[in-house]
């Protein structure tokens, strides 16, 4: 479970992140929508110990990021924008140092890392040198990077930026397979279609702020829009397209 | 604790599949810097052979107003060729390079010879043509014996006992040694190892922390539950190798190359047995990890790879200057300097090569101060791994 507690975060002059709340469950897959700069990208750096906050809190499995961000960091896997694996490993490589580095030992990181190669239907590619994948063999090598512990919650930023049709179906087939198992997903997007296909929450994000939470029917219904796009648009400023 | 290992582990690894980093550490450096210094070396000496060995040529005008003194020339091994220039012409030849020297014999020299007044002789040569001074210098001092001889047979055929014209022998004692002599000629050592060493870890300390960012995989190390300051020791501590590596590769190479260069004919050996290959390692070795959180610190602050390298080109300069200035300033060894790094190794070095081994609070004072201040630069570059702006 994760949960933001009015997050707020000041970079010089400019109030990226003002007061954000919001509750990612166990078993749900939670959407975090803005516009670009909207600040997502900082809330999640917040909640995943890279950043501190300048007031609030931010609770992994109850576990305070601020106060002890180890512990913390431990109950996360997180997929960061743009997916940086290393060039010179291979795909195999690279899962197994983020294992190694998580505290597993080193017969259970291999186990664990075949496993997740075969999941995500990587073993073609396990062993050739990260250098010349695309974006979605570098996406699938940093997922199964940030899931070789087997953590509770996941977050990630930004997954299917780059990703063709295919590699996004495939994602999300593995992030519903995640939500059924009992994990807790929080992703964020500027794309609606994603959102509304997959999420079975949303918060809306505009301008540094929470600016709507709930499911995404409940989101449409509050501004009276017929689709997601359309209440998004309303929500974050700016007439409608008609 | 168990994490820097593991960071170790994977930077190692790492770099040993980056042509650059492998390149620039265990060939370049090592190889490239004693066979370039060996080669120079060689060629200095084989230079200096064939000089001592050359016959000394002079050019005289108007040679038939001095037969005496040309038939002393060249009984002292000179070979005269007679020109026929006046002053400005052999200025010119002179200048052309077409002698190396011309000695002009004025017309009233026979004269002033016989009256006992001092008899004009004009040495045209070029100072500024190095590779000519020293027969230059030759020719001086055989016509400085000649005049001293006509001296000394004057006051002799007046009565007077020659020996009273050299009131004072001096007696000039070479104290060098042939390990000392040959320091004169391997200055530049301690410069060349020093640089090599720093070399081997400069692109691990580029990529570790620069090109982690600019490639993306910063971030995602970060969300570890790993302190930071473990991932950033790990890495020096896989920077602090490689040079380690350098420095072993460069001290090796010397050791065989420089038994090919011949020093022996000059009475100049190289001190430069395993033990002594061992004992630099050893002296060096207190700089690495300065040098390698130096590197990283420095590494650490700029945005992208290419502004790393940059930087860190000048940052190779600030352990060598040291270096370059006791060369020039002709620095020996005391206590306070023996704390200044790179230039107490530099010492330890040379007295090393000399075999003349420094007082053991010497050695004490460069190991501890080196080291203190590399603990100083490691912590710093923990603290500068903690700061947010770390992601740029």
């Amino acid at each position: 479970m994760i949960e933001a507690q009015a997050l707020s975060k000041r970079f010089g002059p400019v109030q990226a992140v003002r007061a954000v709340s919001f509750l990612a469950r166990d078993g749900r897959i939670t959407g975090l929508l803005g516009p670009n700069g909207a600040g997502k990208s900082t809330t999640l750096r917040m909640l995943y110990t890279v950043l501190r906050p300048d007031a609030g809190d931010a609770l992994i499995d109850g576990i305070s990021a601020v106060r002890t961000p180890l512990e913390a960091a431990q109950r996360l896997g997180v997929l960061t924008h743009g997916a940086g694996i290393y060039p010179n490993l291979t795909a195999r490589e690279n899962v197994l140092y983020f294992g190694a580095l998580q505290g597993l030992a080193r017969a259970e990181a291999r186990a664990r890392t075949a496993e997740l190669m075969k999941l995500l239907e990587m073993e073609d590619i396990a062993d050739r040198r990260a250098k010349g994948f695309s974006q979605g063999e570098r996406v699938k090598t940093s997922l199964a990077r940030c899931l070789v512990h087997r953590p509770r919650n996941l977050i990630l930023d930004e997954p299917t930026n780059g990703l063709d049709v295919m590699a996004v179906r495939a994602l999300r087939r593995l992030l519903r397979a995640l939500r059924d198992e009992g994990h807790c997903v929080l992703f964020s997007s500027h794309v609606m279609q994603e959102v509304s296909a997959l999420c079975d929450e949303v918060v809306v994000i505009g301008g540094g702020s929470v600016v709507a939470a709930g499911t995404p029917q409940e989101v449409s219904a509050r501004t009276g829009a017929p689709a997601l796009e359309d209440a998004f648009v309303q929500l974050i400023g700016g007439g409608s397209e008609a | 604790m168990r994490a820097i290992l593991i960071v170790f582990a994977k930077e190692f690894r790492e770099n040993l599949r980056e042509r650059r980093t492998l390149f620039t550490a265990l060939l370049l450096g090592p190889l490239l810097g004693p066979a370039l210094f060996a080669g120079l070396l060689t060629l200095q000496i084989h230079r200096s052979a064939e000089a001592s060995d050359r016959p000394l040529t002079l050019a005289v005008a108007h040679g038939e107003r001095a037969p005496n003194l040309l038939a002393y020339l060249k009984e002292a091994g000179v070979t005269v060729s007679a020109v026929d220039y006046e002053a400005a012409a052999a200025r010119a030849a002179v200048h052309a390079h077409r002698h190396e020297r011309v000695l002009a014999v004025s017309a009233d020299f026979a004269k002033n010879l016989s009256d006992g007044t001092p008899a004009p002789l004009q040495l045209f040569a070029d100072s500024s043509d190095v590779a000519a001074a020293p027969d230059t210098e030759r020719v001086r001092a055989l016509l400085g014996q000649y005049s001293s001889e006509l001296g000394r047979l004057r006051v002799l055929a007046r009565g007077i006992d020659p020996l009273l014209l050299g009131p004072i022998a001096v007696q000039d004692i070479d104290v060098s040694t042939p390990a000392t002599r040959s320091v004169l000629v391997l200055g530049t050592l301690s410069y060349l190892m020093l640089l090599t060493m720093l070399m081997g870890g400069m692109y691990l300390a580029i990529d570790a922390t620069a090109g982690e960012r600019e490639r993306g995989s910063l971030e995602p190390l970060l969300t570890l539950p790993v302190p930071r300051a473990q991932l950033i020791f790990g890495k020096i501590l896989a920077t602090c190798a490689y040079m380690l590596l350098s420095l072993t590769l460069t001290v090796s190479a010397f050791a065989v190359l420089l038994r090919f260069t011949g020093l022996e004919r000059f009475g100049m050996s190289i001190n430069f047995g395993p033990q002594v290959a061992l004992s630099l390692i050893g002296y060096c070795l207190p700089l690495i990890p300065l040098a390698a959180a130096l590197m990283t610190i420095v590494a650490a602050y700029t945005r992208t790879y290419r502004e790393a390298q940059s930087y860190l080109g000048v940052v190779l300069l600030v352990p060598t200057l040291p270096l370059v200035f006791a060369g020039a300033l002709g620095l020996r060894p005391t206590l306070p300097l023996m704390a200044v790094p790179s230039l107490s190794q530099h010492f330890l070095i040379t007295s090393l090569l000399r075999d003349e081994p420094l007082p053991a609070a010497f050695i004490a004072a460069s190991v501890g101060a080196t080291l203190v201040l590399g603990a100083v630069l490691v912590a710093l570059a923990a603290r500068l791994y903690r700061r947010e702006a770390l992601l740029g």
